[in-house]
């Protein structure tokens, strides 16, 4: 197992300060410059959903390998209200708030693998993970 | 954070370069920010430089949208310009094509495009045969 | 205990062990192009200093933490050579080669337990052998892997037609890994040399499917976000068929039938007007 960091997220700039542990980390696992932008991007966005949709939480960054490649994973959790039909929030354009609906369907595009662990009550966990 | 993104003045246009890494409450002021400067130097084209960002996600992209929708809305035209490769890739793969905003490759490119929009529209009767510039704009 | 008369004998006869391990790789042939006779004496008394700390503490599982050193070497030992060119069977040598002087060693030293003994080292060679197979071959692959990626770039080269006008001639069958890495290298050569038209041209492309449709169409919108426009040409009847078939939106892409169509276009977007020379007498 390699290096890895937990982060608290509980106001807006914690978002900027993990889009920039994760740039770190995705360049250390020597990721293409799109696949950082990509998993930057989706850390963003997936943040950005534990904060305001979920009340905060933390992000858990860590640099593993996956079939010999490097890799990053990221793990972001909040203990909001959580999601009653995740099916439906996958949707493109599915929003329970003012975003664009983007958010959860945008981010597991731009990633390798994507997982979410949701129920009523129980808050969200969000884990995403992209390879060289 | 008492930072804000400085908003320069030339001629008619309007001109910004995004530098840092943009936190949400410093899109929502510089919306503010911007409109107000419109509306005080009745400015016809505001010109968004984002080469120095890495990453446009959908926050940003929304800015960028209503940025451009409120400066129509002011009769003023909007250009962003400079938007990296790695960034255009990811946004399209995220869902966003920002429809309706009018793109350039650099600075002097935008200048010159953003010209040619405002003087296009102040054009009552279109010349026959015009020389046509080239012209990039997402959907519309 | 089995493994402490291991180490023991390890420890003990290191030196003769060593000797004797030198001849047997030099018997089996040692590829004095790619090594030197002082790198195999080094490689080969660092691996028997490790192998003796570590079977101290059992040899029953490789994996355990004090086995660590020993695997780390193997595997940088065992990655380089892959890498250097030796064959497969000559990096197992290395590790098998150590049998026959340490078997001799048992045999003469530990007596009625031999067997037992002897059985004991058996095992643990051979699998330290396979463990160095498993990352010459991991050697290999990363080998093959950066070499698909240089002929992936180097089979896709974006050129300049015109000061503002790049084309990029797609030959060959296109899996959406290459289509992806051609998209890049055009988005990325677009902003080098600031041209405001790239054309992508597909008449070498015998098949298009679904995936490598949208990737195509996702280049073009990401172009238009940069600011520059893209043109497909040379599309087939049957891709044309296909991609209405697979229901894939092109929009307001602009398609031409041939390169030349293509250039004409994009010449016209520029202002560039060609004119013929009168011809003087």
């Amino acid at each position: 197992m390699g290096k890895r960091e937990t982060f608290p997220l509980k106001q807006e700039t914690d978002i900027v300060l993990i889009r920039q542990r994760v740039r770190k980390y995705a360049e250390e696992a020597k990721l293409g410059i799109v696949s950082q932008t990509k998993i930057v991007t989706a850390a963003s966005e997936i943040a950005r959903n534990a904060l305001i949709y979920g009340g905060g939480g933390e992000c858990v960054v860590e640099a593993c390998s996956r079939d010999g490649r490097s890799a990053v994973y990221l793990c972001i959790s909040d203990s909001g209200a959580g999601i009653a039909d995740i099916d439906r929030a996958m949707v493109d354009g599915y929003t329970s708030g003012s975003g664009l609906g983007l958010g959860l369907s945008g981010a597991k595009r731009l990633v390798d693998a994507f997982a979410i662990d949701s129920a009523p009550g129980q808050g969200t966990r969000v884990e995403l993970w992209k390879w060289r | 954070m008492v930072e804000r993104i400085p908003i320069l003045k030339m001629g008619n246009f309007l001109l910004l370069s995004i530098q840092v890494d943009m936190h949400d409450q410093l899109a929502l002021d510089l919306q503010e920010d911007l409109t107000a400067q419109i509306v005080k130097h009745r400015s016809r084209g505001v010109l968004i430089d984002i080469s120095a960002l890495e990453i446009v996600d959908s926050f940003i992209g929304r800015m960028l949208s209503h940025i451009a929708q409120v400066s129509r809305i002011l009769d003023a035209k909007v250009i962003v310009v400079g938007m990296q490769p790695a960034v255009a890739i990811t946004l399209v793969e995220l869902g966003l094509s920002l429809e309706g905003i009018a793109t350039a490759l650099n600075v002097e490119k935008g200048m010159r495009r953003l010209e040619k929009m405002v003087d296009d529209d102040m054009i009552l009767e279109p010349e026959s045969g015009e020389a046509r510039d080239i012209s990039v704009e997402a959907g519309d | 205990m089995p493994a402490s008369a291991l180490a023991e004998l390890l420890k003990t006869y290191e030196s003769e062990l060593l000797e004797e391990w030198i001849g047997a790789q030099r018997a089996a042939g040692l590829r004095s192009d790619l090594i030197d006779l002082d790198t195999v004496v080094s490689n080969s008394r660092e691996l028997l200093k490790l192998l003796a700390v570590a079977a101290e503490q059992g040899i029953d599982d490789l994996g355990a933490r004090h086995w660590e050193p020993v695997r780390g070497m193997l595997e940088r030992l065992s990655r380089a050579q892959s890498r250097q060119g030796f064959s497969p069977s000559e990096t197992a040598t290395f590790v098998f080669s150590l049998k026959e002087p340490l078997f001799a060693k048992i045999q003469q030293h530990c007596g009625a337990a031999s067997l037992n003994e002897i059985w004991n080292a058996t095992r643990l060679l051979d699998r330290l052998g396979l463990y160095s197979m498993e990352h010459f071959m991991a050697g290999r692959e990363t080998v093959i892997r950066e070499q698909q990626e240089s002929m992936l770039e180097l089979s896709t080269p974006v050129v300049e037609l015109w000061k503002g006008v790049l084309a990029v001639p797609l030959i060959g069958s296109l899996d959406s890994n290459r289509t992806q890495v051609v998209m890049e290298a055009l988005l990325q050569k677009i902003v080098e040399t600031e041209s405001e038209i790239a054309i992508i041209d597909i008449t070498g492309v015998p098949t298009v499917d679904t995936m490598v449709a949208q990737h195509l169409l996702k280049t073009v919108t990401a172009a238009k976000l940069m600011g520059a426009k893209c043109i497909i040409s040379g599309i087939r009847p049957q891709i044309a068929a296909t991609i209405v078939h697979l229901g894939v939106e092109l929009g307001d892409v602009i398609t031409k039938s041939s390169l030349a169509d293509a250039f004409v276009v994009a010449l016209r977007e520029l202002d560039v007007r060609l004119v013929s020379r009168p011809v003087l007498r």
